[in-house]
């Protein structure tokens, strides 16, 4: 038998083991090669099938490199103004009890223009999730500095790299959002390995058990990559995470009550 | 002898060739194209496809969801 039949005769229907969830469509995603966004897209489309949530969940997204989710995962959307996003939230999941909200926020997003928005509703224990995807970079506007950039990580906005005696030093909002009582799960995750997709997945899995359960509000961090703006290969970048990130944001999770 | 033999499908039109795929394979099965895709990637492929066991990681560290994965028993 040559080894073209072997494959021909393992690939059939019986023997499929993994493939593309129907929640996420099929619209080819606009995100840059190895883009951590479409991991945890995939992640939040995998939780909501098997959960069998489709239809009673509803999703915010930003603005910024993540706005377009809508395109990509087949659930109910709205997009809010530039970090509100845990606003409408609010307002979604006080108006509509019985759907699963989550808010979908990049650093920029939350950490920066959105500080306000995400503390309030974090202190009011919200029943909804967010999704906060850290790579210490504006990524859609061409790579500036975040306030969660490392210090001295080079970027369009420090070319000398971040001095923290000029601008501050990088924030560790999942660490402030711990120490809030209305938070119940606070957690910081990745999704560069299988081993840390899985890990971020069952996450995933509880924050919305955590919103069935009307537990309150759940935190997730996922730190994520951007090639682009890091001007490293998409391989690159990872090592470059494991190497600069992961020590400054370790992970784990830091509350679950 | 592996105890399941597997076997990957590249959507390889939709694929960016990024790579992530290659670093997550245990048994080092897939490899970037010298051949490009209409959009200019070189898409990820089985170069070693005796070696696969089905493992899923690829699909699972995937940003395009581009891979299905298939395994059986071996016998």
């Amino acid at each position: 038998m040559t080894a073209t039949t072997e494959i021909n005769k393992i690939i059939s229907k019986e023997n499929l083991v993994y493939n593309k969830t129907s929640v996420l469509l099929d619209n080819e995603m606009h995100y840059c090669p190895g883009c951590t966004h479409g991991v945890i897209h995939k992640v939040i489309a995998e939780v909501i099938d098997e959960m069998g949530i489709q239809d009673k969940t509803i999703g915010v997204s930003p603005v910024g490199c993540s706005v377009l989710a809508y395109n990509y995962i087949d659930i109910d959307w709205q997009q809010a103004a530039h970090g509100r996003a845990p606003a409408l939230a609010t307002a979604t999941s006080r108006l509509m009890p019985e759907k699963y909200v989550f808010t979908y926020q990049g650093d920029g997003d939350l950490a920066s223009i959105g500080c306000a928005e995400i503390i309030h509703a974090c202190n009011r224990g919200e029943n909804i999730v967010v999704f906060f995807v850290n790579n210490a970079i504006y990524g859609m506007t061409g790579g500036q500095m975040a306030p969660t950039t490392l210090e001295g990580q080079v970027t369009a906005t420090t070319p000398y790299g971040r001095d923290c005696k000029v601008t501050g030093f990088p924030m560790k909002i999942t660490e402030m959002i711990a120490m809030l009582p209305g938070t119940r799960f606070v957690t910081r995750q990745s999704a560069e390995t299988p081993g840390a997709v899985r890990k971020l997945k069952k996450a995933a899995q509880k924050a919305f058990e955590n919103t069935r359960e009307n537990k309150g509000l759940s935190f997730i961090e996922i730190v994520g990559t951007c090639s682009s703006g890091w001007k490293l290969s998409p391989v690159k970048s990872n090592e470059w995470m494991k190497e600069n990130m992961f020590p400054y944001y370790p992970l784990g999770t830091l509350k679950d009550e | 002898m592996a105890k399941f033999k597997g076997a990957i499908v590249v959507d390889t039109e939709k694929c960016k060739g990024c790579g992530l795929c290659v670093v997550a394979c245990p048994t080092k099965v897939i490899e970037l194209a010298r051949d490009v895709n209409g959009k200019g990637y070189h898409y990820a492929h089985m170069a070693n496809a005796d070696a696969c066991i089905g493992c899923s990681s690829c699909g699972l560290v995937c940003p395009d969801t581009v891979i299905t994965v298939y395994r059986v028993k071996a016998s």
